[in-house]
């Protein structure tokens, strides 16, 4: 693994949050399999250390912007469980008070502008909150974070362009996990993604993106950088996705092979390469990781509980939240 | 009072604006030195520098989405948008981002950005630059919607676009820019959702928006001539929309012709007739009529384009019509 200067402390926060991140898409996925949760849901499984690397280079005041697999990011940048469940559950109590559901949970307190459910739809809000940033004079830092699925939208470049004449703190996160939904990425990106970003006089890095240490060594000296006016910068994080493009995307060897699952996950994952350094580096003993896992499953399985037994919201919130000055939208004058 | 043109206006509203909240910013194609082509932001770069008054790529998605991201994070941005046509170029940062944006954060996310364009045909400027496209953006919920008629509209509506903490697009009439009016040196806003009775009338209201004010003006001109008194009626803002000042009108004078630039064809006109009938039913003594622009792409050659947008001289037309109940079982 690759080497960094942050301290045990910093360790264990990054091995908690990714087992977070795991444990709540392993319940999300049993809330779907077990048709307790409406509608579908993206998972990050396998990406952990993509998210949590990144996030935990981040401050609070920093700015994230989400994609519809956006639950690890949600998590890497501070949110809670009760709350992440409630909203995927479609309460009252969740984040966006169930109006936004798994494809545009965010916790908006911890700088996240939310999940965008159309592929590449947050570059240009990530960019503008980076334009914001300069233009108010705030030393925040923004990442945006999108999949390779992405790079073939047309925005990405108009506003890479416009972040690059201009030198905004963006960050942008291209989370490579080798399929566009149902297709290889070889398949649907020609020529090389980070030479994209290059074209702009973008610095642009590829880095492993199941080594948490890496991601987050990287992260830190981009955005330490970004705040100095450096930016923007472009990182290609090489990373797999455990699951189908959803939930319900069970039967896809058309597309990918299970060995090739099955190398990913045994060899490559996130979160039992940085266990066994943990253990090797005598950070922590495998009854300590052992028994931080169980008080995880706990919380989740308290959180789904919770969310399980918790209401929904009201009716009368249908015309609610449209405007921010008109209370219920659907009140009109009549004569 | 004086008479300055809505250009100046506009240009006004934006300064004033801009000098009582440094979070405002412009941006958008050629908005700095060259100040739009129609000049409407002229000087703007000399008093607030190019770090408020933002030159863009030609990269309409792009700077749209830009200023949501920014509206996000504490900035207040008024998009410049050259022309009404180019909101196809926008529309999934217009309509999936900037106006769900709060809804679904559940009321924590809000996008407080304007974005200005323009309407209106018989520029000789053809089918990819006269059209009048706020309908489109009236359909989605979360939008608010302006047209001012006039450089006092211009000014006032601005004002409170800009101090609005949701998404607002304000379509000017780009033939209006140079047409002068009478606007009060002091400030004043022009609250959304509050029609403008601009001439009384007994017999029949004639709603018209934007670039079609006049136009109704002009036809109650004509109609008054004749013995007929028409109302006429601006709503200032189709999103909110004063349902209540119209019904009130429809059901005082009981005859409505319903005058836009947009399409007819599941139009603005289309939907205020609608809201009409619905309430105001029993007190009609005649259809609801709609004009709008004729359903097709706009025309180059003038002896076609002046034919696809309704005229004063059509609107009387149809009011004699009404008044003489030639359209009462019209097929």
């Amino acid at each position: 693994m690759a080497k960094s200067k942050t301290n045990t402390e910093d360790y264990l926060t990054m091995y908690r949050q990714m087992v977070r991140i795991r444990t709540f898409e392993d319940n999300a996925n049993q809330l779907y399999l077990s048709a307790k949760m409406p509608g579908l849901t993206h998972m990050y499984s396998g990406e952990e250390a993509v998210a949590v690397g990144i996030c935990e280079a981040l401050k609070v005041t920093d700015k994230i912007t989400s994609t519809h697999r956006g639950h690890g990011h949600c998590v890497a940048k501070g949110a809670e469980f009760k709350e992440m469940f409630c909203e995927l559950l479609g309460k009252e109590e969740g984040y966006c008070r169930g109006k936004g559901g798994s494809m545009h949970i965010a916790d908006q307190s911890n700088g996240n502008l939310g999940a965008n459910a159309i592929v590449g739809g947050s570059m240009g809000i990530a960019t503008g909150a980076a334009f914001s940033a300069k233009l108010l004079g705030k030393d925040d830092v923004t990442v945006c974070f999108f999949g390779d699925g992405a790079t073939a939208q047309g925005l990405m470049y108009e506003v890479m362009n416009m972040a690059a004449l201009w030198n905004l703190p963006v960050i942008y996160a291209c989370e490579n996990n080798g399929y566009s939904e149902y297709t290889r990425t070889d398949e649907i990106a020609a020529g090389s993604i980070t030479a994209r970003a290059e074209a702009f006089g973008i610095e642009a890095h590829q880095v492993d993106g199941q080594d948490v240490l890496a991601v987050n060594a990287l992260t830190q000296k981009l955005v330490d950088r970004a705040r100095k006016g450096e930016g923007p910068f472009f990182m290609e994080l090489m990373t797999y996705r455990y699951h189908g493009h959803h939930v319900g995307d069970i039967n896809r060897e058309y597309y990918r092979s299970k060995e090739e699952e099955k190398d990913w996950k045994e060899n490559r994952d996130p979160i039992i390469r940085f266990r066994s350094w943990l253990v090797e580096e005598g950070i922590a003993s495998e009854e300590d990781l052992d028994a931080m896992n169980a008080e995880i499953k706990q919380d989740a399985a308290d959180a789904v509980e919770y969310a399980l037994n918790a209401k929904y919201p009201d009716v009368s919130e249908v015309d609610m939240h449209v405007y921010t000055d008109i209370e219920h939208a659907l009140d009109r004058d009549t004569a | 009072m004086r008479n300055i043109t809505l250009s100046q206006a506009v240009n006004e509203a934006l300064a004033e604006e801009m000098r009582r909240d440094e979070t405002v910013f412009i941006i958008g194609e050629d908005v700095a030195e060259a100040g739009t082509p129609f000049k409407v932001l002229s000087g703007l770069v000399e008093e607030f520098g190019t770090a408020r008054v933002v030159d863009t790529p030609i990269a309409e998605p792009g700077f749209m989405g830009l200023a949501v991201g920014a509206a996000m994070t504490g900035s207040r941005p008024v998009v410049d948008l050259m022309f009404g046509d180019f909101i196809y170029l926008i529309m999934d940062q217009l309509c999936n981002q900037a106006a769900k944006t709060h809804y679904m954060s559940g009321g924590k996310l809000s996008v407080p950005l304007v974005l200005r364009t323009n309407l209106g045909a018989t520029r000789r400027s053809a089918a990819q630059h006269s059209q009048s496209l706020h309908a489109l953006v009236a359909h989605i919920p979360g939008l608010k919607v302006a047209l001012p008629s006039s450089a006092y509209e211009a000014k006032g509506l601005m004002k409170t676009a800009i101090r609005d903490n949701n998404p607002v697009v304000i379509f000017e009439d780009k033939l209006m820019y140079n047409d002068k009016a009478p606007v009060p040196e002091e400030e004043y806003l022009i609250p959304f959702g509050e029609a403008n009775i601009k001439r009384e009338g007994t017999d029949i209201t004639l709603i018209g928006t934007s670039s079609m004010v006049q136009v109704c003006e002009k036809a109650a001109e004509m109609l008054a001539a004749e013995g007929i008194s028409a109302e006429v009626i601006d709503p200032r803002t189709i999103v909110p929309l004063d349902e209540k000042a119209l019904i009130e009108s429809a059901k005082k004078t009981s005859r409505v012709i319903v005058v836009d630039e947009g399409h007819q064809s599941f139009g603005i006109t289309g939907e205020i007739a609608g809201r009409i009938n619905e309430k105001a039913f029993y007190h009609l003594d005649a259809p609801v009529l709609r004009m709008g622009a004729m359903d097709v792409p706009v025309p180059f050659s003038p002896a076609l384009e002046d034919i696809t947008v309704p005229t004063p001289e059509a609107v009387a037309e149809n009011a004699r019509k009404l008044m003489s109940g030639e359209m009462i079982h019209a097929a």
